[in-house]
């Protein structure tokens, strides 16, 4: 074993690499419960490449024959079902997951220098997954998937000068056809994964130059032994690679609980009007995205112009990329920040949460009006912080870190 | 941070038994992965036993049903046609059929269960394509002694009319017979045979 | 505590939404595990419905593995023509003739279960009443002006609107439908076995909607036993290498 290692590692850093992200990556020993959603998105990703290879393997991409194959997959192909279940019920795991694992960084400042790379190359990360969840979910050709894309790709049809153009060639034709489905196709199962993988890597790769984020919110860098390393930190391996093995597992069963009891969720993971084939004549009495882009979806309904709803959906997603020159705060950790921060992620918190649950319900003008509250209270959250983040009064951050 | 005093007995034991439920899981959860390249229900739908009716088939004559996508050929042999088959058993590689693919009921000198009817699988035992029947009163360049039987244009392969591969062709084996069975005297069933052989 | 509310608020189903109608939907109580209700309304499926509606996706083999129903006797009951075992419910009905008599092409019913729901094919198959200014002499609570006719009135027997008057909030007034109630004598008798009935031909569709369902529950827990046996032998793990950190 010892000889094939070295005759590995004098062609390629194989030793290396592992010391440097596992056996000797110095991970923070105070993790707490959120800190298992990172690697949770990592099962997710992996769940969403195996199966989704297997179900390229008797799907067709094709307007007239999609949505049977979709029926095909679920009733006529040993494990279909399971197979497919298990990828749309990780689709919505994966935003589920993702949501909670960037909540964590907002909690703790993990956007904060020296991580802001980290920061933005997850938000890339997060991003192409939208792309690519909404373009995964046009293939089951049902209503949803066809008046969905429509909707969204219309989206586009608001820039000026250019819009009806762009949305034209989105497309490749006057609606959504065979040709967008083939194209969307291409691009869910080549394009988009390839993309994603390579940014998850560099996500990685740059937090473990950089180092782990903790709930203190303290870098365990700046103590370190006599040998060097930092006294509040473990090896990854094998301190976090056993805890992260129960956690996963743990996820597997609530993961497979909902798999295999409630793949549907209520019409929430699989909706019920894409249980009926693409019409491009007849729209569903009431459609709505998926709800892992409800949020967003609220705030575009909510402005009562075309072209500046569009542009407020965009400037909530990018909003989050400029988070680490926003934050003002001396301390990273909102542990020791001050009471005006924690009021204020609790308030977008509980903003982001009602745009999500009002982007699924139709537009009342009660309802509408909500949203805009809900609205304006997601973008002063970003707007408002270097405000109240530099003015409020902070604890001091300890030395070292807490583990409670 | 401290390694002193640790049971590595208790750890060695818990990473083992991690390792070993860990890698039955996924022995448990490749199986679904690999099951989904088994024939679908359509294609073994599309794969069942055919049916033929057999009463319409003069002497002489073959009819080809199509069964699981390859041609099947029934041909209801004259008696001429059976008397000449033992005289080809000199010249064959496998006259016994003892090296080739057939059900138990159809291992005998006609390859059949009524003597009159062969049921046959048209595919060359070289390289699959499809052998031609050519009659021994038909145009040929077999030879004069030819008995009639089934000539593969691809690599010339020859076979008798129970199917048995002559020497000297690149075949190796005789013509494969698939199960099939009597539904009654005019009804044949190609594909299944109730577990007869 | 807020933290883990967002969790849970992310991971809870909350009410299916509705879909469309006012009418309060009926509770079909299916259970696609009685053996016996599917089997009996894959029988009413084939005598009623199928004359006009295919179960496109579905196998009659695959019916007969999961309903337990033997080869033969499916075929003797179920399968109508020549159609073989391993074919799907397809039916021979032309689409110009459908139009022509319903005005609509029937549905094929596959799917109808989930993109409807169970509740709803329930409520629909028992609020049909007359309504003569109907072509087919017959309206329906659920789906207003269905081109269907009533195909179970005989198992049925037929209902009439009760209606009541309600004020709208602006001072008008409105006929509603407030109930409906037989024509002439129906027993009691009758109408727990068209209730029955109806239950288990929805029940079936229920099925058809999904034939994996089956295997999904009965697999899946045993799925969570494995994993939740494995939890505890990692979390023992888990538990061993962190008595190094303190």
């Amino acid at each position: 074993m010892n000889s094939l290692i070295n005759w590995i590692d004098a062609r390629f850093p194989l030793m290396s690499l592992w010391n440097d992200h596992m056996g000797q990556y110095y991970a923070p020993k105070n993790f707490n419960f959120w800190y298992y959603f990172g690697v949770f998105s990592l099962v997710v990703l992996v769940i969403q490449i195996l199966t989704g290879i297997f179900l390229t393997m008797n799907y067709k991409p094709d307007a007239q024959t999609a949505f049977a194959s979709v029926e095909y997959i679920m009733r006529d192909v040993d494990y279909g079902w399971l197979i497919r279940y298990m990828h749309s019920t990780g689709a919505s795991f994966f935003f589920i997951v993702v949501y909670i694992h960037m909540f964590r960084g907002l909690m703790y400042g993990s956007y904060r220098k020296p991580r802001e790379l980290v920061w933005l190359i997850g938000m890339a990360i997060y991003l192409s997954l939208m792309g690519e969840a909404f373009m995964g979910y046009l293939l089951p050709w049902g209503q949803m998937s066809f008046w969905g894309a429509q909707v969204i790709i219309s989206l586009f049809g608001a820039l000026p000068i250019v819009g009806e153009d762009l949305s034209l060639w989105i497309r490749g034709d006057y609606v959504i056809a065979d040709a967008t489905l083939n194209r969307f196709f291409a691009l869910h199962v080549v394009a988009l994964p390839i993309v994603i993988l390579g940014l998850v890597v560099l996500h990685i790769i740059a937090l473990h130059e950089v180092g782990s984020n903790n709930p203190d919110g303290v870098e365990i860098k700046k103590k370190k032994d006599e040998n060097g390393k930092p006294l509040d930190g473990i090896p990854f391996h094998p301190y976090y690679s056993v805890k992260d093995m129960a956690g996963v597992i743990a996820f597997l069963i609530v993961f497979a609980g909902v798999m295999f009891y409630i793949p549907e969720m209520g019409g929430y993971f699989l909706e019920a009007a894409n249980f009926v084939p693409a019409d491009p004549l007849k729209t569903p009495a009431h459609i709505a995205p998926v709800w892992y882009f409800t949020p967003f979806y609220a705030i575009l309904r909510a402005v009562p112009d075309k072209l500046i709803g569009v542009v407020a959906m965009g400037g909530a997603i990018f909003c989050l990329f400029l988070l680490p020159w926003l934050d003002r705060s001396p301390v990273k950790s909102i542990r020791y920040k001050g009471p005006l921060s924690k009021i204020a992620l609790f308030l977008f918190a509980i903003s982001f949460i009602t745009l999500g649950v009002l982007g699924l319900l139709p537009a009342t003008p009660m309802l509408t009006l909500v949203a805009r509250i809900a609205s304006v209270i997601y973008f002063a959250f970003f707007i408002l912080m270097p405000i109240y983040t530099s003015i409020e009064s902070t604890k001091p951050e300890p030395e070292r870190v807490t583990m409670k | 941070m401290s390694t002193e005093g640790v049971n590595k007995g208790r750890r060695r034991f818990l990473t083992a038994a991690t390792v070993g439920v860990g890698g039955v899981g996924v022995a448990f959860a490749a199986f679904p992965f690999l099951a989904y390249w088994q024939p679908s229900a359509r294609a073994q739908a599309a794969g069942a036993p055919v049916e033929v009716d057999i009463s319409k088939i003069e002497l002489g004559q073959r009819v080809t049903v199509e069964w699981r996508g390859k041609p099947v050929w029934i041909v209801r042999r004259t008696p001429d046609m059976l008397e000449a088959l033992p005289s080809n058993d000199g010249h064959l590689r496998d006259p016994a059929s003892d090296s080739s693919i057939q059900p138990d009921y159809a291992k005998n000198p006609t390859r059949a269960i009524k003597d009159e009817y062969l049921v046959v699988i048209g595919i060359c035992t070289h390289l699959g394509c499809s052998p031609g029947y050519v009659k021994a009163d038909d145009v040929h360049n077999l030879g004069a002694d030819w008995k009639g039987g089934f000539f593969c244009p691809c690599h010339g392969s020859r076979f008798d009319l129970a199917g048995r591969v002559f020497q000297g062709v690149p075949a190796p084996t005789n013509l494969t017979i698939p199960p099939y069975m009597y539904l009654s005297d005019t009804r044949l069933l190609v594909g299944e045979d109730k577990g007869a052989a | 505590m807020r933290k883990s509310l967002l969790f849970f608020v992310l991971m809870l189903p909350s009410l299916a939404l509705a879909s469309g109608g006012t009418v309060p939907l009926m509770n079909a109580n299916t259970d696609v595990s009685d053996n016996a209700s599917l089997q009996s309304g894959a029988k009413t499926f084939v005598n009623y419905c199928m004359g006009c509606h295919s179960l496109h996706f579905m196998r009659y083999q695959r019916l007969a593995k999961d309903l337990d129903i033997p080869e033969d006797l499916v075929k003797e009951n179920l399968i109508v023509g020549d159609k073989k075992i391993g074919e799907t419910m397809t039916i021979a009905m032309q689409k110009g003739d459908a139009v022509k008599w319903f005005g609509v092409q029937p549905p094929d019913l596959s799917l109808t279960a989930r993109s409807r729901g169970s509740d709803w094919i329930y409520t629909y198959l028992m609020t049909f009443y007359v309504d003569e200014s109907r072509p087919t002499g017959m309206n329906n609570l659920v789906f207003k002006d269905v081109g269907m006719p009533h195909v179970l009135w005989e198992l049925q027997g037929l209902q009439k609107p009760v209606y009541e008057t309600i004020t709208d909030s602006e001072g008008n007034e409105h006929h509603v439908i407030e109930r409906l109630e037989p024509v002439g004598e129906v027993s009691q008798a009758q109408q727990t076995e068209y209730r029955r009935t109806v239950r288990d031909l929805v029940n079936f569709l229920e099925y058809a909607g999904e034939p994996a369902q089956l295997q999904r529950k009965s697999l899946g827990w045993k799925v969570m036993l494995f994993l939740f046996f494995f939890f505890l032998v990692a979390y023992a793990l888990k538990k061993e290498y962190w008595k190094d950190v303190h």
